[in-house]
């Protein structure tokens, strides 16, 4: 597991980490919650098997989908702004100690995505 | 078959016909002019042609990702679905919802790795992760096959509005002259201009299609009495006996039978949705990690759209589309709706929408199956020592020649047996899963064992899928992409069953081969690839 980077989110055994932010840090489950909620709601098919109530007319199975379009959309949205909040204070605070490269190779790349990079 | 029904439709409308003509010819326009867009200082290199140059921003990513993923045949063959069977088709709906929050977990990380290294394909991923050309070559050829369906269903798309325009002759080449048309613009375009013609074009396309989408989802129903009534009609439409099978054509829910593979088919779809080549393509285009991350927050609002159109399904039956047409074509019921529901001009305008959304696609999908030849197939094995400006030139002939091929399975071949393929294709590419995504966290898996699971998966997916027959034909193959799910006894989607075995043998395969200490491949990536571009841009706070 050496090779698991920080920013690797909920999937797998928690890496040893090497920057000083935790690995598990209360934004990360948060983000782990808006992202797995559409799941748990739409995997729960029963859930909105019927046909009230209806709105304008749409059966509630139709109407209630369409709606877990925007929220899951809004949730996706806040665990984007609240990773990369995370991750600028990560990048501000750099850890004590941490010489291994992790987040000091990152600083290189963006602001200036250029298009050679890479080849 | 489908000409049996074009007389409901009425003659050809020279309006509908001259605006689409009209739209149609701009996007051509667009598409050769687009190979001067943005050029870059070597234009020989594949990255050119093949990804656009790698630096697409937020918003050309996100028409082209919008262009790319929501294809004319989802336009055509979704509400087809619903107008079919009603609930069980709408899992498109929690398909295209799930998916964003699930690729948000790990297309970040697969765009920082193929930026650090230079991959242009997933299989260069998996060559170089695992260092093994036949792992690689395995992900390639199921991308190549995934493919080449979907291309020839794009045009099944394009027909389905030709068909309902009533253009084409009556018989023979005639009929089939304006497809061949189409198809030979686009393929010139593609050859000349590579990526930048479908990601200019998807501009157009996608605000046609909203456009169309809004004027339908509230002009519509205003003429048919509302939804209350569309509904009310589609549920006693869906409520008669098919006589093909003896049980009722569909339901407004899902029965209690139903639903595991009403969430297994969403999820299943959702997983395979960014290991399909095109949409990989589209991705690898984006110029920034945060490109691609604020891409996926922002592209449901296609999946809205997708849940509107689906409702087609249910205008097409109220409105008596197709109603007493023995065999009709369900993928007319969209294109024959707008025909009978809208002014001519802008039946003409949604004909366009679906035309040139089946373009998109059908460019990228070539020029991602094109890159897959020609980086681990003609490179890897043909000419080792290629340069930039060969592989540029091999991928574009190879894109003359995968929509050749996809041109030769409509025209030549059953239409029935592009749609089995392109089924088949959903649960193939599924099986790239676990080299792919697990390879993004871990090296754990051995390279052989994820082989041995993607060939498990593809054989147990593929005869299975043989297996199924279609409602009331007793004898007949791959009527459908569910079936009983070992051990559980429900009814779910094929895919996902083939994918646990997948990686069931994976892991069981890994364990046996470290017990034995075989020896892996060498992964020529490292943690730090994982995370280019990680931190935000200091200049943008708000995305």
């Amino acid at each position: 597991m050496a090779d698991t980077a920080p920013s690797a989110p909920l999937s797998g055994p928690p890496p040893a980490p090497a920057v000083g932010l935790p690995v598990i840090t209360p934004t990360r489950v948060v983000c782990g919650i808006l992202l797995l909620a559409p799941f748990v709601a739409l995997f729960w098919v029963n859930s909105y098997a019927r046909l009230r109530p209806a709105f304008i007319g749409i059966p509630f199975f139709y109407w209630y989908q369409l709606l877990w379009v925007i929220v899951s959309g809004v949730f996706t949205g806040g665990a984007y702004l609240l990773i990369r909040r995370e991750e600028a204070r990560r990048r501000a605070d750099p850890p004590p100690g941490a010489g291994n490269g992790s987040s000091g190779a990152d600083g290189g790349t963006d602001g200036a995505p250029t298009e050679g990079a890479g080849r | 078959m489908s000409r049996l029904t074009i007389s409901a439709a009425g003659h050809t409308n020279a309006v509908s016909l001259t605006v689409f003509i009209v739209l149609f010819l701009v996007v051509t326009v667009v598409g050769f002019l687009a190979a001067r867009w943005r050029r870059a200082e070597n234009p020989l290199h594949l990255d050119e042609w093949g990804l656009g140059g790698r630096g697409f921003g937020t918003i050309v990513s996100w028409f082209l990702l919008g262009g790319d993923l929501y294809t004319a045949y989802t336009f055509i063959a979704v509400p087809a679905l619903v107008y079919g069977v009603g609930a069980a088709g709408f899992y498109a709906v929690p398909y295209t919802i799930l998916a964003w929050p699930l690729v948000f977990l790990f297309l970040p990380r697969l765009w920082s790795v193929a930026r650090s290294k230079g991959y242009v394909t997933l299989a260069d991923f998996a060559r170089g992760r695992y260092g093994s050309r036949y792992l690689a070559l395995a992900v390639a050829l199921t991308g190549i096959l995934a493919t080449m369906p979907y291309i020839a269903l794009q045009l099944v798309g394009i027909q389905a509005v030709l068909d309902t325009m009533d253009i084409g002759g009556s018989s023979g080449f005639a009929k089939d002259l304006p497809l061949l048309l189409a198809f030979a613009v686009l393929a010139a375009y593609t050859y000349s201009s590579g990526l930048r013609a479908p990601a200019l074009i998807a501009f157009v396309k996608d605000t046609l299609v909203y456009i169309v989408v809004l004027v339908a989802v509230i002009y519509i129903p205003i003429r048919l009495g509302g939804y209350g009534q569309i509904f009310h009609e589609s549920a006693a439409a869906l409520a008669k006996t098919s006589p093909a099978t003896g049980k009722p054509r569909g339901s407004l829910v899902t029965g209690p039978s139903a639903q595991w593979a009403y969430a297994t088919l969403a999820m299943g779809s959702a997983m395979a949705l960014f290991l399909y080549p095109h949409s990989a393509t589209g991705l690898l285009a984006a110029k920034s990690r945060n490109t691609v991350r604020r891409n996926l927050a922002l592209l449901p609002a296609y999946s809205l759209m997708l849940g509107l159109l689906s409702l087609l399904g249910f205008m097409a039956i109220a409105a008596g589309i197709g109603k007493g047409v023995t065999g009709y074509n369900a993928q007319l019921a969209v294109p024959q709706l707008f025909a009978r529901m809208f002014p001519s001009w802008f039946a003409g305008v949604a004909f366009a929408a679906i035309g040139i959304g089946a373009l998109v696609p059908a460019a990228i999908m070539s020029i991602a199956a094109a890159n897959l030849f020609t980086r681990n197939v003609y490179r890897e094995f043909l000419k080792p020592d290629a340069t930039a400006a060969q592989q540029t030139q091999v991928a574009k002939l190879a894109s003359l020649v995968v929509k050749l091929g996809a041109l030769g399975f409509v025209l030549g071949i059953d239409k029935q047996f592009s749609i089995n393929l392109q089924l088949l294709g959903g649960i193939w590419i599924l099986q790239t899963f676990p080299a792919i995504v697990s390879g993004l966290f871990s090296k754990w898996l051995h390279p052989w064992a994820l082989l041995a699971g993607w060939a498990a998966g593809m054989a147990y997916g593929t005869w299975t899928a043989y297996g199924v027959a279609a409602a009331g034909k007793p004898h007949s193959h791959f009527g459908g992409s569910s079936a009983t799910i070992p051990l559980i006894g429900q009814i779910g989607y094929v895919g996902v069953t083939a994918f646990v075995l997948n990686l069931a043998v994976a892991v069981v395969g890994t364990l046996l081969l470290r017990a034995f200490k075989a020896p892996g491949g060498r992964d020529e990536t490292v943690p730090a690839d994982y995370q280019l571009g990680l931190a935000p841009e200091p200049a943008s706070p708000v995305g």
